[in-house]
């Protein structure tokens, strides 16, 4: 049974008359994987058939285990949104709820590749010497 | 999570990772995670809730350049 409704499909299709360029979500799952990986993999490919500018790449923990660490990923379900280049966005857990809206928007802005934020805070990011890692926690509500 | 991918984008500095805390209760434990949105940056700054632009850009800052321990 599918994840999304006609009514979400419906929504996301509307959003991703955004999208610019390319985007590829690849998939950190496990072959025995939780009910979560296997959530999280068929909801990302059902996102993916919004639109032909958004692919999917889906990859084991495991067996995948360079990738896993080129990108950083160490638990599953885990979720790379990729566009022009990596911009270093990540999704661990099935992303529902109130995180499906800021699956959507990240798709959209890795695929525009312009932030939405002011000149000003661009300008300071610009000069960031140092990595920045933010971990933001949340729940499914 | 909007502001901490949008950040991703305009730096190649950045990295924002959007962590479901129940599915990772470990996670949720390092990082003493009681209520959420809640933001940890660089393992140095943290706080709960969402936070305008300019004043999530000033915890991005104190985390890099040295500071507090919440926003």
């Amino acid at each position: 049974m599918p994840i999304l409704t006609d009514r979400d499909i419906e929504a996301v299709r509307k959003e991703f008359a955004k999208l610019a360029n390319p985007v590829t979500l690849t998939v950190f799952s496990q072959e025995l994987g939780s009910e979560s990986c296997l959530h999280t993999e068929r909801l990302v490919k059902e996102v993916a058939e919004c639109s032909d500018k958004v692919s999917v790449n889906v990859l084991n923990l495991l067996l995948d285990r360079q990738q896993a660490e080129a990108y950083g990923v160490d638990r599953v379900p885990a979720i790379v949104v990729e566009g022009a280049r990596d911009y270093g966005i990540r999704f661990f857990g099935l992303p529902s709820g109130y995180e499906f809206t800021n699956l959507i928007d990240a798709i959209i802005v890795a695929s525009t590749g312009e932030p939405a934020l002011s000149a000003e805070t661009k300008d300071v990011l610009a000069g960031l010497g140092k990595p920045v890692h933010i971990r933001v926690f949340t729940t499914p509500t | 999570m909007r502001l901490a991918q949008h950040m991703a984008v305009a730096s190649a500095q950045v990295r924002a990772d959007c962590i479901e805390a129940t599915e990772f209760p470990d996670l949720s434990r390092q990082y003493a995670v009681m209520a959420v949105p809640k933001i940890v940056i660089n393992d140095r700054v943290q706080f709960e809730g969402a936070l305008p632009e300019r004043q999530f850009l000033d915890a991005v800052l104190r985390a890099v350049n040295g500071g507090g321990v919440s926003a």
